[in-house]
Parts: structure tokens; sequence; C-alpha cells
């Protein structure tokens, strides 16, 4: 049952061989009990909610609703009404929205049913999901690596089939890194696919929802029910919404796929270029061509995007200050020590750096020399690639260049910040893109990533789905949750 | 430099000033939020989850006052931004519910605009330097609650513009025409209530001084939140004084923020730049950048009305109106309305309408303490008057006599003057034969004009009067007396 896909769920949803209520408390049970070893969730529903449960079975009696009764977390920076938010963060721990995300709402309109909570790096910061306030999420392929992040939780979840999918959020490989770490296929839809309102902002123009599951498939159905103009979200696009078609065959014939040479000869792991390398000859092999293309600023982007996002937090982290909502500090005898030692309590340490390094970069005489200056590079990465897809339709590429790493292994900051290399660049200039899975290296998952044009989400899922109706690594488990 | 500087600042200083004019925009709606933008609700009623700033809400933009930021740019002949941004001005402050004000930095709304003010020395242009979009924050209340303030959210995000002049006036009356002159095209554009007391227009003055004939500005403070144009002109010219004073026994004055006490009339410092925050004003990536376009211009364009400096002149020159009663008329929009509507209606010359509706109109309106938008009687009805004045069937006694009785009756001055039989005589036939008898039943007094008393002219004009009710003809009486006595 766990190792369906969402079609196949529904058929027996809409068949009657399992119900909605039943269907759920498979993956409550499993949720709850798997989250002793990895920490995966923040909060596990304990039941289903009355209103979700009519919900889903009126979509059900309708024709055409795949998604009525299917089980899902959302990553807890999604506002959840009545349900705790945290964030991962002591900040949030008590925090209860009053209103839900436009994409939680989308969801439930579908009748999907909110089984728990996902555990993140703090604020969406990381890439490893040991910065959460909550405990380190550890990696169900091996408990003692991490998950990846910031959406470890989610990857990790999805994973260990704790859901069957959830919902997650992508700033700078936040969705691609922790897929690929977790063996899972995540995508990170075109900048203004989805809409932000409900999301806690990170860095607002890079932030985008997405979702993670075990196929392309399974993401493209529920991305196709998250996404959609939202007038209460400004940078959300007016023509937003958009609907998956399955491709007709396996062929990728008259495909032009373009691969940046340099990256993968670049890779240390000498298993996870070969996996790269297989994974692009699988797709040569169902017709695609390969093409050498350059993205000649691209090695510029993890220092752009180092300042712009860290800029963006600080100003939109403001709003915790132990005022209105939130945690605020018992020790606080005037304004400036309710503000200081309720944001030094609140935020852990990784929050704190990003956000000194934020406030720094927007500093009167420092704004040109950074944030202006790493916008223009922003501009000229998003100029590499407009140019790389006059050529191609697809890039394929690595995700990370190390599989999941040990717990603890890496010190904090810059060396952290090089994880994610390869997903950045896109991440800037708002393209889609996915990472699905292939020949794990070391006994460990592999992601390869697919990035599109802009809003061309479907060339990316397509060529996932062909390329996951030929292989079987989007189907492998670890064994300790089978 | 005139007169009224130098009564103010010891000889040989000068003022410079500049000033920095809030606006809040009469919009139905917050800048960001659907939340009502209107004054004077219970504290916190008016307050959406984003003005709130709870987490993950983001802001829309409010179409509305764009419109009137255009508006307003055209007024003052200002160029219009083809595209305008908004960013963000970052501190922390218990009312600022964000951590920042979202407002507009490089790319503002309005950009060099001018206007024409009135001084002592005549007619002098004010360059505006830029008019841009904001949010208001909210409203720190430090005198409810013993230990604690209190934070009343119904403010923050409301729109305003603020409108940032060049340093061009030299004295505190100059400052306090410019912001009058502001003052009077906001409201006229109906983008703006005008209520001073709520708020809804207030100023910060940035004051410096320097040595008559100094090329190079002294160093400027900013007096904050000035929002009475009696207390401007106090603050200014305090505040400038206090300049003079300090760099006369030797010292610097100081780049920093001042409040002015009106109670104690003197300023006090508020932060200096030291301590001073860095807004860390960066793009607001929650907007994006809006693209202002001709159609959106023309259409605000056609909604300007007519300004009352160019009323003023119509008034004088084409209908040769005194410039006082012009000038009243102009600058009161529910006035001058009634006025042009009455005039387009009557028959009467325009310094007649005028004359009688800031004379024996405005009496009334007094005595009623009512206002003309509140008047019972018709701008129509009110030409009715006018014409029957114009045409000499009632005199401005008798007409003060009808408008009253308008006000009370709801009749036309028609119908009253008629029931009630106060038509002037002016059948020239009937006024002669009272004249001849008036003359004949007084022959003294006849003899006495006639041998040079000039002053009895006035005893027959008044037996002839007595003996109408008032109802002749003044001017005919006049000339038929003049005639038939010499």
């Amino acid at each position: 049952m766990i190792q369906l896909s969402i079609r196949e769920m529904a058929a027996m949803l809409r068949a009657k061989q399992i119900s909605v209520a039943e269907l759920s408390s498979l993956f409550f049970d499993r949720a709850r009990a798997f989250n002793q070893q990895t920490n995966a969730l923040t909060k596990v529903c304990c039941d289903i909610s009355a209103d979700q449960l009519i919900q889903a079975e009126t979509m059900l009696a309708q024709e055409g609703h795949v998604l009525a009764g299917i089980p899902l977390a959302h990553k807890d920076l999604f506002c959840t009404q009545g349900l705790r938010t945290t964030c991962g963060s002591n900040m949030l721990k008590a925090f209860i929205p009053p209103y839900d995300a436009t994409v939680v709402s989308n969801l439930k309109s579908q009748g999907m049913i909110t089984v728990a909570k996902a555990n993140m790096d703090e604020f969406a910061m990381g890439s490893s999901n040991e910065h959460s306030a909550f405990g380190a999420v550890n990696n169900p392929w091996d408990l003692t690596r991490v998950p990846g992040g910031s959406s470890g939780g989610s990857a990790a979840a999805v994973a260990a089939r704790m859901v069957p999918v959830a919902t997650a959020t992508d700033t700078g490989g936040s969705i691609r890194q922790p897929a690929a770490l977790c063996g899972i296929t995540g995508i990170k839809p075109s900048y203004g696919r989805v809409s932000r309102h409900g999301m806690v902002a990170f860095a607002s123009s890079l932030d985008q929802g997405g979702v993670m599951a075990a196929s392309a498939d399974d993401c493209a159905l529920v991305l196709s029910a998250m996404c959609g103009h939202d007038a209460l979200d400004s940078t959300s696009h007016v023509d937003a919404q958009w609907s998956w078609q399955l491709p007709e065959s396996n062929s990728m014939k008259g495909k032009k796929v373009g691969v940046v040479t340099d990256w993968i000869d670049g890779l240390k792991d000498e298993a996870i270029k070969q996996s790269t390398l297989e994974a692009i000859q699988t797709l040569k092999d169902q017709g695609a061509e390969v093409i050498d293309i350059q993205l000649p600023h691209a090695h510029l982007a993890v220092a752009a995007y180092y300042v712009i996002a860290p800029a963006e937090c600080s100003s939109n982290l403001s709003r915790f200050d132990g005022v209105r909502y939130g945690h605020r500090s018992e020790d606080c005898r005037d304004l400036e020590q309710l503000y200081v030692n309720s944001r030094t309590e609140g935020f852990g340490e990784e929050v704190k750096r990003r956000i000194m390094v934020g406030t720094w970069a927007l500093s009167s005489g420092y704004y040109d020399a950074y944030y202006l200056k790493a916008q223009k590079v922003r501009r000229l990465i998003s100029q590499d690639f407009a140019a790389a897809f006059k050529q191609v339709d697809v890039i394929a590429a690595p995700v990370s260049p190390e599989v999941a790493f040990k717990h603890g292994e890496k010190s904090e900051g810059v060396s952290m910040y090089q994880a994610d290399v390869f997903t950045i660049p896109a991440s800037l200039a708002g393209l889609p893109c996915l990472s699905m899975p292939v020949k794990p290296a070391h006994g460990l998952p592999v992601g390869l990533q697919l990035m599109g044009n802009y809003f061309d989400e479907q060339s990316i899922l397509s060529m996932a789905h062909q390329f996951q109706q030929v292989t079987a690594w989007h189907q492998a488990m670890p064994e300790a949750f089978l | 430099m005139n007169q009224q500087n130098k009564s103010v600042l010891k000889a040989g200083w000068e003022m410079v000033l500049g000033l920095e004019i809030h606006v809040r925009l009469d919009t139905e709606s917050k800048l960001f939020s659907g939340a009502k933008a209107s004054y004077g609700a219970e504290a916190n009623a008016q307050v959406s989850f984003l003005d709130a700033a709870l987490p993950g809400t983001l802001p829309v933009f409010n179409e509305k006052a764009l419109a009137y930021a255009i508006r307003f740019g055209l007024s003052v002949d200002a160029a219009i931004a083809p595209v305008t941004a908004f960013a963000r001005k970052n501190y922390f402050y218990p009312d600022l519910p964000k951590g920042y004000q979202i407002s507009q930095m490089d790319k503002p709304i309005v950009g060099k605009g001018q206007i024409e003010i009135e001084t002592e020395a005549g007619k002098k242009t004010v360059e505006i330097t830029r008019a841009h979009l904001e949010e208001d924050a909210g409203k720190s209340i430090h005198d409810k609650y013993d230990q604690f303030t209190a934070i009343d959210l119904n403010r923050a995000g409301t729109p305003l513009i603020e409108v940032v002049s060049e340093p061009q006036m030299s004295s505190a009356k100059e400052a306090v025409a410019y912001m009058k002159a502001i003052y009077t095209r906001v409201t006229h554009l109906g983008i703006c209530d005008g209520n001073l007391q709520e708020g809804s227009f207030r100023c910060d003055a940035n004051v410096s001084v320097r040595k008559m004939g100094d090329e190079t500005l002294g160093t400027r403070a900013e007096i904050k939140n000035l929002n009475s144009f009696r207390f401007i002109e106090k603050a200014i010219n305090h505040e400038a004084k206090r300049q003079v004073k300090l760099i006369e026994s030797g010292g610097q004055v100081v780049q920093e923020t001042r409040l002015y006490d009106a109670d104690k009339d003197q300023t006090r410092s508020m932060r200096s730049k030291e301590n001073a925050n860095d807004y860390r004003y960066f793009p607001d990536p929650d907007l994006l950048p809006i693209v202002v376009t001709q159609e959106m211009i023309e259409a605000q364009r056609a909604l300007l009305p007519e300004f009352p400096e160019a009323k003023m002149a119509r008034y004088t020159q084409a209908w040769q109106i005194k410039t006082d009663d012009a000038e009243i008329i102009a600058f009161d929009q529910a006035l001058s309305a009634y006025f042009e509507q009455a005039q387009g209606l009557t028959q009467a010359k325009a310094d007649l309408n005028a004359k009688f509706l800031l004379g024996e109109y405005a009496a009334l309106l007094n005595a009623m303490e009512s206002k003309i938008s509140q008047s019972p009687i018709s701008a129509a009805d009110y030409a009715g008057l006018l014409d029957e004045l114009a045409k000499g069937s009632i005199s401005r006694k008798i007409a003060k006599q009808v408008v009253e009785n308008m006000w009370q009756s709801g009749d036309t001055a028609a119908v009253i003057i008629d029931s009630q039989g106060l038509a002037q005589i002016s059948d020239a036939s009937a006024l002669a034969a009272l004249v001849d008898e008036v003359i004949a039943s007084n022959p003294s007094q006849v003899e006495s004009y006639r041998a040079g008393n000039d002053k009895m002219f006035n005893f027959f004009v008044g037996q002839i009067m007595k003996q109408t009710k008032g109802q002749a003809n003044p001017v005919q009486t006049k000339d038929l007396l003049e005639e038939k006595l010499k």
C-alpha cells in the first residue's frame, strides 16, 4: 500500500477498496511510529478532521479528483489554521496561525488530508536540517546522516513513506538537495507559479513552494493543484494556473538536453559523477539529444545568493520582535531589552548569522558594493540561462556534490553553503527545476537535477516521468521503513 | 530677505527651510491591505492579518492610492514616473509591526514639480523635489496605562504621500504659505480630507540658519510632526532663533530630530544623527515595480479641478469682482460652487452676486450657524432672488428679509415678494405723484433746502421711504427729488 503511487491510491479509494479514514490512519500510524527514528515531523495530527473528511468524500463522489483522500504533510512554514506553525524555531514554538496558506487551502479544497507538519531548518535556512529548534532530522537511509535541508523533514517523511507526499519550499536548493539526499523526487516550480501567501518568508524574491513525493507523476499531480494566480500575493503570476499532461510515450526524441560539462567534470566524488553520467546516458538512450552548454556566470551564484537571501531575510525576520506574537523574553526591563533578548533567545545560530550578514550587506555604504552588485550578478545568470534555453529544452545537472553526510560532520557557515553550488543558479533565475533519484553512490541516494525554461514545468516533469518509466530508482525505499 | 524675517532673526542672519509634508490619502482601504483606513474607530478594530504583520502575509497594492498620488503630481506640474517601485525602510518600533515601513526610495511616483505661493514680497515659486507613497505606522499610546505602552494599529498601513520641498523658503511665513498652498491642492483634488486634528495633514520642517550672503547651507535640524499652521510658524521661528543663539555663543548646530512642545513653545532633541537609524533601504521584493501608463495619467488629468488661484483670476478679470471678495469665494470650494451655479442662472452681475453672498447671505448663514453646503436655498432659487434684485423690484434691504424668509419657508423669492407685497415702487408716475405731495406738504423744509441746506435732502428721501414702507426705488426717488426740488 505504502509504495503505491497517488493514482493507484486514488483508484483504490474510488473503488472503495479502502476508505479515506483507513488510508489516513495507515499514514497517521506510520508517521507516529517512525518519527522517533527520523524526527521528520514537528507535529502529527491525532485524527482526520471532520471537515477534511467531508471534503474528501465529496470530492471522491465526483469524477476527476485524483487527490481526494490522499494524505500529506506540510512543511512547517506553511500557515495552517488552528495548527501550530513553528518554522522550526523557538521563536514560533507556540504560534497558531488564524489562517491557511493559499497552498494549504488549495490542497484542502482538492480533498487532501493533512497528516502532519514537517520539520525543517529554522526559517528554511540550512542544508542539513540540523538547524531546527525541534532537533535534527535523520536520513531514513542512514539515521546517522543528515537528510539535507531546509526541507529535510518533508524529504525524510516521504523517503520513509510516513506520508506519500509533502509540501516543501526551495529558496536556494531546499527542495532539490534533500530530495536528492533522501532518494525521492522534488520539484521547485518557477517563481510566481505557486502563491507565497501564508508561506513564512525567508527570502521573498527566491522563496517558492513546491512538492516532494516518490515520483515525478505524484509531484506533478499535486503541483497542478497547488499552483495558480493568487490575488493575495503580488508576485504570483497572472497565468500561474497549470495542469500536468502525462507524456504519451517514453521517447524523448526531439528533446535537447543541455549539460554543463564543467559541473560534471568538477565533481570530486567519482561515484556521483558516474551516477550522473549514467543517468544522462539513459536520457540519450530514450532519444534525447545531449548538448554541451555554458553558464559562464554560474560560478558567482553562491556568492550573490548569500548576499541577496540574507539581506531579504534580515528584513523579513524583523517582525519577530516579541511584541505581538512569537517568543517574548521574560527578561526585559525596557524596549531595547525586549527586542534584544526576545530575538537572542528566539532565533538559532544560523538564523542570527544570516540576519547579521544581511543587515550588514544592506547597511549604508555597503549597499552598492554588495546588494546591488549581487543583483547585477543575478541578472547575468538569468541571461546565461536565457541564452542556454535558446539551444536546449532542459538542462541536466548534478544536485549535490556529495551524498548525505554525517550529522555534525560539516562545520557551519561557508563550507555548508557550498552544498548549494548546483542548485542556486536556477533559484536566482526563478526557473523550474527538480531532483529525481538516479543510481545510488556509496549505498546512498543520488539525484539528477533537471532545470527548465521559465514556466516550462511540463518539460522537466515529462522528462523525469519518462526516465522513471524505464528506471526504478524512485521506487527504492530504505529497508528499515518498508 | 523680507521684513518679516528681519524682525524674527537678528540682523545678518537668514533661515533656510524645507518641508516634508505627509498627506493622508482619503481611500476606503489601506495601502496594502483590505482593512478600512478611516479614522476614529475603536483601537485595533481596523487591523487585518497583514497590518499586524502575521507571518506569511503579503502586501497587495491599493490602486486608488496610486491614482491619487498621480493626481497630486499633475496638480503641481510634476513629472510622473513611468515605472515606480516600493522600498523597505527598516527600523524597529513597537507600532511598526513588520519591522519595516513600505515606502519609496529611488523610484518615487512623483518627480520634480513646483507650486506658486504668495509672500509679502509677492509671488514666489517653490520647487517640489519629489512626492512618494508610503504607509503610515500605528500609534503608541504612552499615557493610557501606568507601566505599559498601548499600541493601536488602526493607522498602521494607511496610505500617505510624502511631499518633499527644496530648501527654498526663507521665513516661517513662507513655510506656512507653502504648506497652505499644498493643503489647498490636496483638499481641492479630493484626495485628502484635510483634517489637521486627526493628522491627515502634517509636516516635518528642516530648519537651518546661515549668515546673510553665505552660499552653503548650515547644518539642519528637523522638527517632527507639526500639524497646525500656527504651530509650524512658532516652531520654526523658535528653532531658527535657537540655532542663531547657539552659533553666536560659539556652539554648533548638530544634525538631529527635534520635537516641538507647543505648551512651552520650545523644541527639544529627539535623536541625533549619531544614534539615528540606518534604514537599510532596499527594493521591496514582495511588490513588483508598477508601470504607470499614459492612460492612467490622462485619467487623473481629466479629474483635475480648477484651483482657487485660477478661479480667482477668472473672477476678477472676466467677472470684475473685487479681489478680496474673489479670494474668499475662490478658496472655499462649496461657496464657489454655489456662487458659480447661481451665476449661471441669473441675469444679475457677478459683482452683485458676490457682494450679496458675502454680505447678507453670509450673515444669515452665520446667524443660523450653518454652512453654504447645508443651505436649504438651492442655487437656482438664490439666482431667482438675484434676478429680483437686478431688476430693481426689491432693494438690498428687502432682499435681506426675502432671503431669510426663503430659508424658513422654502418659497421662491418671487412668491415671497408677491405674497407680501414687497415689490419696490418703480412706477415713475406713482413715485412722481408722491414726490409732489411730499414737497407740497413740507414747504419750510423745501425752503431750507433751496437756501443751501443740502442735508435736508435726506429728509425728503426719508419721508418717501416712510410712506412707501421702504419700497420706493431709491435711485428713482433720488432722481425725482433732485429734479423737482431744483
